[in-house]
């Protein structure tokens, strides 16, 4: 595997005691990218202790199963945590690849970033 | 060249007199990238897909490259994957091959049973067959054949 450059993948937003996380990827693919944006997620919740995490994936047009795993464990290490991870903004085309794998009821989905944020 | 598929997908190969294209990819996926980018300008060139079926057929070719590249040849830069793929009016095909030792895709369990949804694998292959209208493996489990029928031409 080439070495890459360990750059920002996450634009991060502290809304009341909700942290808002925005992907700079439009692409969210391979295991390498994954990986990355996995550990910057987790970071959120393991170093900066927050416990309300909201993904707006509005950037976001193109995800792989790879991806989809990465926000299981995201979402099990906020359970164990007693905190809670909601995803918002997600285009049609993706949310159906959620719920194919059934994963749009394992997840607390939200339309918009608004309602997203009282959901908490 | 001999292909190992069904006989489905032999006779689906009758179609049309298309050739198909071939690539030859280094098991790396920034390789698999490359080629996405490159498809999608093919696609979109040829006028035979919309917009969804395009996404459709991106979507479940990464995961059958990730697939090969990763589980098939362990990343492994010296094995290869092998792709043809063909797009004429209303159809689509693509076969991927890799050099690793191949798998039982009916091994895979289920990823939506409630007892396997938090772990990591058999979503791709799920979201294969539901993207493509067939999806077929070789028996020696290392090389997957998949076609989709486009409905939404553009003239």
């Amino acid at each position: 595997m080439s070495a890459q450059p360990k750059r920002r993948r996450l634009e991060v937003e502290q809304i009341g005691d909700v942290t808002v996380v925005n992907f700079i990827d439009r692409k969210i693919l391979d295991e390498q990218n994954i990986q990355i944006i996995g550990e910057q997620l987790f970071s959120l919740v393991d170093e900066d202790a927050c416990r309300k995490l909201l993904l707006n994936f509005g950037n976001v047009e193109f995800l792989s199963s790879a991806a989809l795993g990465k926000l299981i464990t995201l979402n099990k290490k906020l359970q164990t945590a007693k905190g809670r991870l909601i995803l918002c903004n997600i285009d049609p085309q993706i949310h159906e690849v959620f719920e194919i794998t059934k994963l749009d009821k394992f997840f607390n989905i939200q339309k918009e970033e608004q309602t997203a944020l009282q959901a908490f | 060249m001999p292909l190992p598929i069904s006989v489905t997908m032999d006779q689906q190969s009758e179609i049309g007199p298309s050739p198909f294209e071939e690539v030859v990819l280094v098991s790396d996926p920034a390789e698999a990238r490359r080629f996405q980018e490159e498809l999608e300008q093919f696609l979109l060139q040829s006028s035979h897909a919309s917009t969804k079926e395009i996404f459709s057929i991106k979507l479940a070719l990464e995961e059958a490259l990730i697939n090969a590249i990763k589980h098939g040849n362990q990343m492994d830069r010296d094995k290869k994957v092998r792709v043809l793929y063909r797009v004429m009016a209303g159809f689509f095909e693509v076969r991927v091959t890799d050099e690793g030792v191949g798998f039982d895709p009916g091994d895979v369990p289920d990823p939506t049973a409630v007892e396997n949804l938090e772990r990591p694998c058999g979503r791709g292959l799920m979201l294969m067959r539901h993207y493509m209208n067939e999806v077929c493996y070789s028996s020696s489990g290392n090389c997957v054949a998949m076609s989709k029928v486009l409905c939404n031409s553009k003239k």
